[in-house]
């Protein structure tokens, strides 16, 4: 009785759930908030370049470094370029390298983590220590070697903060799976004798999909961060970029002499999209809970 | 003991892979480190002062070993060995992160405790949005908006934490002020939601309850039962959190141009000076290591379920 009721709820929370967690998050406000910033830099990104009243890279060098005007909203900087136009086409490159490191460190976290929950064992435990001894160090630090070590570019960062993700989403995938792995319909797969691979990926990434999904949106909250952190320590987006990062290093050395507006708009553009994102990731997280 | 084996597996595996990472990765150390135009001799006679034209293994054991004799290597940038700058390094940075920790710890528990008990109300809601948003943003965001407001605009606070030669502990103490607030600020979020995490769990606990309904006073509840029992879990996050602070620690050195383990990878990294990079990276791993041991150590100690449960 409880054998054949079991697969049936099963079926219908899976039909309902994205639904059901779509209109969720829609009653969240914060969600809503986060999606709104989100979206609203995701546009910059898309078709800033288009709508921006100037040229984000055509310098003036008789109007460097103006306060903010009527012409200029954002002031210039100190090679008269238009912040306002670069802090709008500057969330391009983030907003392209983040969430494809994030894709490529959730692809191969949740290949891992499938892998090491599923077989256990020897193989198991040999990843476990790899995983530990890597989230030994800061991202930043791990990143920071491997830059170090393979020459800093927008395309090495990506791959660089791909790789670097992988054990900490590794880790929490495993964590999930180890919950599955006891469940009657993994057991069933096995006396079935179905492929590894197919038990892996078709029986139980189904069921630890929600935790792979929070833990990617938290992710690409984090791989901003660390884009943004690298851009700004110069191991990062590679100039002519308008990365905000990337323009933050190049003008703090200015601000001891009042020039706030070459770092502030740049600044706030980082928090606001990484507060975005975190919202989303926040809400995401709650709505799966509720 | 198999608690401390598994960390000095861990930190052998991470020696490792640090080792990967600066002499594997490049392919050719002197060619990396002299750039593309070097003249190929020059390359070669480099990679044979530095002895990477020998065997892998050869190299990372000559490494290893001086490592756990004391022998960091020499620093190729600076032609000098490197333990000297190692030390004073982590001693600069070492008081950075005390002056950090010494603001976080209590203002974090503070925040997580009223958190908790006003929970889901307005204090809980607007303590979560503050922390989460805090934790999130950049170390250098932050401490850039620190720097326009106390350092530019009111100028409360200097903007080098590097205090003038001879200077006294407060002048020192006040120059790390300001750079220690971004590392709060992201520490802040962690602390307060486990705090908040444990207290609520404390205070949903049926000794809580016995301790309301045999009449005690509800402060005295707070403070006694309470309190205790809510704060053992947190310690061992703050452990966990030192991880973060040293990746923050980078960047603010960076920003507040203070000459600390942070600012000793970077310039390392920018000058290709590999034997400064792996012991800079290394010793963050063993400080990190130490640390979680430490505090595992530590609950245990202050919680005796543990002590007498099984190993790991």
């Amino acid at each position: 009785m409880t054998a054949t009721a079991a697969p049936e709820q099963d079926r219908t929370t899976q039909k309902s759930a994205p639904r059901s967690l779509a209109s969720r998050l829609v009653r969240r406000p914060s969600f809503v908030i986060g999606a709104a910033i989100t979206l609203f830099w995701i546009g910059c990104a898309i078709f800033g370049a288009a709508l921006v009243p100037y040229d984000p890279f055509e310098t003036d060098v008789m109007n460097t470094l103006m306060p903010p005007s009527a012409a200029h909203w954002f002031g210039t900087d100190d090679l008269g370029r238009d912040i306002f136009s670069r802090v709008i086409v500057g969330a391009r490159d983030i907003l392209t390298v983040a969430p494809l490191a994030t894709l490529l460190s959730t692809a191969l976290g949740t290949a891992l983590g499938l892998a090491m929950g599923y077989f256990g064992g020897v193989f198991d435990e040999v990843m476990s220590r790899l995983v530990d001894a890597i989230l030994a160090l800061p991202t930043v630090v791990v990143a920071l070697l491997a830059l170090t070590a393979l020459g800093a570019s927008t395309t090495t960062v990506l791959f660089v903060i791909g790789f670097t993700y992988v054990p900490i989403i590794g880790r929490t995938v495993r964590a999930a799976v180890l919950s599955e792995r006891g469940l009657d319909y993994v057991s069933a797969a096995e006396l079935r004798r179905e492929n590894p691979l197919y038990t892996m990926f078709v029986e139980i990434l189904p069921n630890v999909m929600p935790a792979i999904l929070v833990e990617a949106t938290v992710r690409l909250g984090y791989a901003i961060f660390t884009v943004a952190t690298l851009s700004f320590i110069g191991f990062g987006i590679q100039p002519p970029s308008p990365d905000w990062g990337l323009s933050i290093a190049s003008s703090y050395g200015l601000i001891g002499g009042g020039y706030w507006w070459t770092v502030l708009f740049d600044g706030l553009a980082i928090a606001t999209l990484v507060i975005g994102v975190n919202l989303v990731a926040d809400s995401v997280q709650g709505a799966l809970n509720d | 003991m198999k608690r401390l084996l598994l960390s000095v597996a861990t930190l052998w595996l991470l020696s490792v892979l640090i080792f990967a990472g600066a002499r594997m990765l490049p392919g050719n150390v002197g060619r990396a480190m002299l750039g593309p135009f070097a003249d190929a001799r020059a390359v070669e006679q480099l990679n044979h002062e530095l002895g990477t034209d020998r065997p892998l293994l050869e190299q990372y054991a000559t490494w290893i070993g001086g490592f756990v004799t004391g022998d960091l290597g020499e620093s190729y940038a600076y032609r000098a060995p490197v333990a000297p700058f190692l030390w004073t390094a982590l001693l600069n940075s070492a008081k950075l992160a005390l002056v950090a920790f010494l603001m976080v710890v209590p203002l974090g528990l503070l925040g997580g405790t009223i958190a908790a008990l006003y929970r889901d109300r307005a204090a809980d809601r607007i303590l979560s949005a503050l922390g989460l948003a805090a934790t999130i943003v950049p170390e250098f965001v932050s401490g850039i908006i620190l720097i326009l407001i106390f350092g530019v605009w009111l100028r409360w606070f200097p903007i080098s934490a590097t205090a003038p030669e001879g200077a006294g502990l407060l002048t020192q103490v006040y120059h790390l002020i300001l750079p220690a607030i971004p590392l709060v600020l992201v520490l802040f979020g962690y602390i307060a939601r486990m705090a908040r995490a444990g207290m609520i769990e404390a205070l949903d606990a049926d000794y809580t309850r016995t301790a309301v309904l045999k009449g005690l006073s509800y402060p005295r509840v707070i403070w006694r039962h309470v309190l205790r029992n809510a704060l053992l879990p947190t310690i061992s996050v703050i452990a966990t959190q030192t991880v973060y602070l040293i990746g923050g620690l980078v960047v603010i050195e960076i920003l507040f141009q203070y000459q600390g383990i942070g600012s000793l990878i970077y310039t390392a990294a920018n000058k290709k000076d590999f034997p400064m990079l792996q012991a800079g990276i290394l010793s963050i791993g063993i400080l990190f290591t130490a640390t979680t041991l430490i505090a595992d150590l530590l609950y245990a100690l202050l919680d005796p379920r543990i002590r007498h449960g099984g190993d790991e």
